[in-house]
Formats: C-alpha cells, structure tokens, sequence
C-alpha cells in the first residue's frame, strides 16, 4: 500500500511546461478552425451579395465597436503584463492586472449587451419583423453577425472563467513565479478571444 | 535460479488491473486517469455502441429482402439508416482505433507512463458517453432519430420534423470529445518519447496516430461549428443555410466535407498504422521501407484534407474546381498504394507465422484493395455521374470503412488481446470466425457494387423487382457477416474467462509494449527505458529497460567504454 501511495505522489510531480503549452496552441487551432469556417461563409456570402452587406452594416454603431475594441485590446495587454509581474514575484500587482482585465471584459459583454439590446428592440434578429423587408443579403450579415458576435461573447466569458480560475490559483500560491504556465496558457486563449474579435470588428462595422 | 525467479515474481509491480488506487471499485474505474483503464472503458463502450448499430443494419438488410414493406414504415427505415451511419462513423469508426488502442498502446509503444494530459484524457471519455447517450436518446425523445442520413444535408435537415437537433448535437458533442484526444496524443508523441526514441525509431502505429491525431485537431472544429449553425438554424431561422432566406445549401455541404473527407482518413490511418504493426512481427522481419511508410500516413494526411469536393461533384461546382478535386483524389492513391506495396514487400522472403491477426490483415489488404479500386471509379468524373447516390457508393465505402478500418477493428483486437487481457484466446476458433467473417463481408457488400451500376440508388426504401435476387445474396451476406462477428467476438469473452494465462511476448513483436508483463503495471515501466535502435529490429535488442541498473552493472565491470 505505501508503494502504492508513493506511486500515487510520483503521478502528481510530473509537470511538463513545454508540453502544456503546446497542448494549448493545439486547443488555439481548432478555435481559429472553429471560427474558420464561419469566416469562410462570411467570405462566401460578402461575395454573393456585396450590396446587401454594406447596407446592413450601416446600421451597426461603429463608436461602441471601436471602444470595445480598445477595451479588449487593454485588456490583452493587462494579461501580458500580470504574467510578466508574477514571474517577477509581484503577487499583488499580478492580481490587480487580471481584476482589471475581469473588468474591461465585463465592460465589453455590458457594451455587447446594449448593442444586442438595441438591435432586438428595433426588430433585427433572426426571423424579425425588421427583416421582413430586407433583402436576403442584409439577413444573412444578420445572420452571421448574431451567430459570430454571440460565439464570440461565449468565448468571452469562457476566457473570463479561465482567468478567475488562474486567479484563484494565484491566491492559493499553486501558481507562482517558477511556476505560471497555467496563466500563460489563461492569457493565450485571452489573446485569442482578442484576435478574432479583431478581425469581426471591421467586417461588420468598418465595411462600406 | 527457482529461488530468484520467485523472489522477482513477488518484487513484480501489481499489474493495473489489481492496483487499488484512491477510490475502489467501480469509482476506481469512473475516475481513473490511468491510460489503460480509459482505453478499456471506451473499448466496453465502442463494442456496444457497435453491437448496437450492427443491429440497426441487420434490420434494414432484412427490409431490403423483399420490395415494399417487409418488417417497418418507411420513416422507420430512414430513421434507422441515419442512427446506423451516426453511430458507426461517430461512436465506432472514428474513436475505434485512436480512443481503444491508441490509449492502451500509444503511451507504451514510445516509452511513456501515461499521456501528456491523463484528466484530459478521462474528460474526453465523459464526452463521448455523453454524445452518445445523446444519440441513443434522439432516437426515443421528439420526433424520432433524424431521417436525413447521418451527412444532415440541408435545407432537409432544417425542415425535418425529427429530432434533428439532438442528433446533431451528439455528433458535435462528440467531436469535442475527438479533438482532445487528438491535442493529447500529439503532446504525447512530441514530449513523452523515451530517451534514444527518435522520429524515426517510433513504431509505425505511433507515426499513424501521429498523423491522425493532426486531422482530428484540424478538420473537427469545421464539423463542429457546421453542425452547430444546423442547430442554430432550426432553433432562430439565421438564414446561412436556408435557401428561402438566401442561404446556400451548396456551403453547408463545402464545410461538412471539409472535414468529414479528412475524417475518412481519421479511420484509417491507426488502421494501416496496426498492419504496418503486426506485419514485421509474424514476418519475423524488418518492416521494407519504414521511413516511406512513416511519411506515407502524413502524405494521406496532408493530401486527404484537399479533396474533399469530390463529394459533391454533382451538387454543382465549376468544372475547375472538379477537374482539380479528381486529381488530388488522384493523388491519394499514391502514398496508399506505397503502403500496400510496402507491406506485401516485407512478406517476401519472410518465415511468415500465420496466426489469426495476420490473417485478418491478409482480409484487410485484400477488401481495402477492392475498396480503393472502387473508389477511382467515383473519383473518375464522367464515371462517378453514373454511380453517383447508387449502391455502388454504399458498397464503396463500407469496402473501404469497414473492410479496412472494421476488419482491422478485429485484427488490433486479435493482435493485442493478450497484452491487454493476459489471455489467450482459442487461435483456430479466431482462424474460422475469420473465415466466415471475410465471406460474409463480400457476399454482403459485393452485390450493392453490381446493384448500384445497375441504377438501384441508395437510402431507397423500396425497390424494383429486378434487384431481388442480388437484394436476397447481400442480405444472407449480412447473416454470415454476423455470425463470424459473433464468433470473434464470442471467443475472446471465452477467453476472458477460460482463456490460458498470456505470456509477457507471446507473438514474438519487437515494440515495448512487448517487454512489459501481460497484463502491463500501472505506470507501464519500472524504469523509464532507453531506446537504441528501430522498432522492428528482429536479431538485435534495441531497448534498454532497466538504465539505472545496466548501466551501473556495465560501469562496475569496466566493460563499457565512455
């Protein structure tokens, strides 16, 4: 039995940095992939009806899109650096970073809200009343504006749980300055939810 | 000498089956991380979920026996050939070989006490009893288990009645399920390898798992979100693939065949990977050609992504992109046709030991053939236009998936048994379900070739008189195929229970899992062992199992040099 337990504790030690964030890129892949293809139909229905998209887009708000792009991208920042102030031991610092991060991705979900709030409300959304009258392109970018803005919003509060998790780790001093891979790999799938955010804000804001 | 024998027997790890961890019983099983037992657990869960779906198409053979109705309602039928393709390619098929014995061997075969990600590893078992319990309960909740054909093509599967979503979301369910496993044998493979295991000296089913676990991160995520626009579909009307809404229908099938073509390969690769396995071991030889084989399995991989049109080269495409989708199918045919030369070339001049997982492979060389041969008469296009959603498609791929991916399902099975269980199973009992299996097989499948150049289409409930007869033999096919399934089936539970004890190399196979005891310790190796040659090296040890103590033995004597 004491052999047993001695094995037990051997099993836990093992610990592989470089092998823990390659799984991570590898799990990065498939979300790109996994955005990939509704990128692709984006492609694919811009091109089939280019009018139709540029007149749908003039009624997104390009100043709430600009500031949540620039709350996401502080926020990736934050992260960079809460990384960068635990592996110098500044617990404290690192901490504040990611309450803040938290912060500005709760900003970005209330902002998304509003945004949502005010489309519904005006009749777009999927099968609405406002599309009755809108060509099948405008319905499409609705569409995919719903399903790709809202995919990103759930990655947005998943990337949110990872951090609360690191969080905690941090306070329980499991993460610490020789031993962070698990916020590293938190602050990747950040970077990630911030990448492509970057690429939906000027297909279905900027576009004229 | 007695003495000292039992003095190891008795320093001999417990092996995994008796090792009592933190939690008892079953929980020790449920909550296990161990590789082993996660491989064991989807193997008793695979085996049902195939036991289940053969069912499914035994019963849809037996409609077939006469023209109109025979034994159910044509909306029975269409609900039973989805479930039957569902639960074949995404319960069966394609966790088959990667989930059962890329856990249980993988992490031997190169050296490793367990995956990369063991909790990983046990989550990505949850999630694939979850998918399925979702499948089995689409087919009793709402309207009844889709009737779309398990490629869900819309705009049908927007408008059907049926429980279209729950089926959908098990196979996306599932997918998940797929990916993990794929992230966590390639950290396995980069990180994990023993000492001296370089790219070269992996055994060659590591190289197909290799390759595999690289589809299943890439193309699975494009089912995923496809599958979940379906739902998405159903539930809002977002219109992307609502022809009525301005969709295009011609989309959803580019993005399901972007990964469901690769998906083709995520079966077969392990497959090949498991001949290229049990080949050099009852050969008694080195495999001919190991690095093509190696590069081959990535070539299919690479290649396999890019041809996925040839799905669809009737649904409506430029003749462009037709004629460059026909040529990459093409391509294909190359690295296949390298490995089959490759395995038949390392029989020759061998002192061939033919025992029944070398004889299920002979099977599989010989029906997988048939089943690629085939299909350049559907990469063809004036040819595919004929045949296209006939029989001829159906014999097609079950010739290629189930000859080559299911009869290799029981040529693993065959092969590691004895590592697995620490049993023997009753080799000529094993020889003559073979037998019966292989004539089943072709007496099953062989008439759809004939019927569908015929003209008889596919997912037909009902059929002209002049397909009878062929209708008949194809149908008896699918008892005898049944039966020498029970057979293997049945002799390895036999074994499990009466079998003789397994002996730690019973096959005479050169890879490290055969070095280990049957059934193998918890952590697989006392010591880490230190690899110094290639896998199938048959006059020559090339693995070191006990570093520490070898190494110092030799220092001590003064006989090695450094």
């Amino acid at each position: 039995m004491s052999e047993n337990e001695a094995v037990i504790e051997q099993i836990h030690i093992h610990r592989d940095d470089e092998g823990s964030k390659l799984g991570m890129w590898l799990f990065l892949f498939t979300e790109v992939l996994l955005f990939g293809g509704l990128f692709v139909l984006y492609a694919g229905y811009r091109f089939a009806y280019p009018d139709g998209f540029v007149a749908a887009a003039s009624e997104m708000n390009t100043f709430i899109g600009a500031i949540n792009t620039i709350v996401l991208l502080t926020s990736s920042l934050t992260v960079a650096l809460s990384i960068a102030a635990l592996q110098k031991n500044h617990k404290r610092l690192a901490m504040n970073l990611l309450w803040f991060t938290l912060f500005c991705g709760l900003v970005f979900l209330t902002n998304k809200y509003f945004e949502w709030s005010h489309e519904i409300h005006n009749g777009i959304y999927p099968k609405g009343p406002a599309l009755d009258n809108m060509s099948s392109g405008e319905i499409i970018y609705f569409g995919l504006y719903f399903t790709m803005t809202g995919l990103h919003g759930l990655h947005v509060i998943v990337g949110m749980i990872f951090i609360g998790f690191a969080m905690n780790f941090i306070s329980r001093d499991i993460i610490t300055s020789t031993n962070y891979q698990k916020l590293e790999n938190a602050g990747l799938y950040w970077h990630l939810v911030d990448l492509i955010w970057i690429f939906l804000f000027p297909l279905f804001y900027l576009i004229h | 000498m007695a003495n000292d024998s039992l003095a190891a027997l008795q320093h001999t790890e417990p092996n995994f089956y008796q090792y009592r961890g933190k939690h008892k019983g079953i929980l020790g099983w449920l909550l296990t991380t161990d590789h082993k037992r996660i491989g064991l657990m989807y193997l008793s869960a695979i085996i049902v979920f195939f036991l289940a779906a053969m069912t499914l198409g035994v019963l849809m053979r037996l409609e077939m026996l006469s023209p109109g109705e025979t034994i159910m309602r044509p909306q029975t039928y269409n609900s039973l050939f989805t479930l039957h393709g569902v639960i074949m390619i995404f319960l069966f098929i394609i966790p088959g070989v990667p989930a059962i014995f890329g856990n249980f061997i993988l992490p031997i075969q190169v050296g490793a006490k367990d995956v990369a990600f063991p909790r990983i590893n046990l989550f990505s078992w949850y999630l694939y009893m979850t998918g399925g319990l979702l499948a089995i309960l689409s087919l009793f909740t709402g309207g009844g288990a889709a009737d779309t054909g398990w490629t869900f093509y819309v705009p049908y599967s927007i408008r059907s009645a049926q429980n279209v979503s729950m089926t959908t979301s098990a196979a996306f369910v599932l997918g998940f399920s797929s990916i993990l496993t794929g992230i966590n044998f390639i950290v396995t493979t980069h990180r994990l390898r023993a000492p001296g295991m370089t790219w070269f000296r992996m055994p060659l089913f590591v190289w197909g798992m290799y390759a595999t676990s690289w589809i299943q991160v890439l193309a699975t995520p494009v089912i995923g979100i496809t599958l979940a626009l379906v739902i998405l579909e159903r539930a809002f009307g977002i219109g992307v693939f609502d022809p009525a809404l301005g969709g295009d229908p011609i989309l959803y099938q580019h993005l399901f065949w972007i990964y469901s073509h690769p998906a083709v390969y995520i079966m077969i690769l392990p497959a090949m990977g498991v001949v290229s396995e049990i080949i050099p071991t009852f050969a008694r030889k080195e495999i001919f050609g190991y690095k093509q084989i190696a590069i081959s399995s990535l070539a299919i991989a690479i290649i396999g992504y890019l041809v996925w049109g040839h799905h669809m080269f009737v649904s409506g495409m430029s003749d462009t992109g037709r004629v460059v989708f026909s040529l990459l199918t093409f391509l294909v045919a190359i690295p296949t046709g390298v490995k089959v030369f490759n395995w038949v070339a390392s029989l020759y001049k061998a002192s061939i030991k033919f025992s029944a997982p070398l004889y299920m492979v002979m099977a599989f060389i010989f029906i997988f053939s048939i089943g690629g041969l085939t299909g350049l008469v559907l990469g063809t296009l004036a040819t595919d236009i004929h045949v296209t959603d006939t029989y001829f498609v159906v014999a097609h791929f079950h010739y290629v998936m189930f000859g080559g991916m299911g009869t290799m399902f029981f040529a693993t099975l065959l092969y590691w048994f004895p590592k697995i269980f620490g049993r023997m199973y009753n080799e000529k009992t094993a020889m003559i379900g073979t037998t019966i299996f292989i004539i089943g097989f072709n007496t099953l499948y062989f008439p759809m070739f004939i019927m569908g150049y015929m003209g008889m289409p596919r997912r037909y409930y009902d059929y002209l008189p002049q397909f009878q007869s062929w209708q008949i033999v194809s149908t008896v096919g699918s008892w005898i195929l049944v039966t020498g399934i029970l057979i293997l089936i049945g002799n390895m539970l036999y074994a499990l229970l009466k079998g003789p004890k397994a002996p730690m190399n019973p096959w005479g196979g050169t890879t490290l899992e055969w070095r280990v005891p049957s059934p193998p310790p918890l952590e697989n190796f006392e010591e880490i062992p230190v690899v110094t040659g290639g896998p199938y090296d048959h006059h020559r040890e090339t693995y070191i199992m006990h570093p520490g103590k070898e190494l110092k033995h030799n220092e001590g004597s003064g006989e090695v040099k450094h």
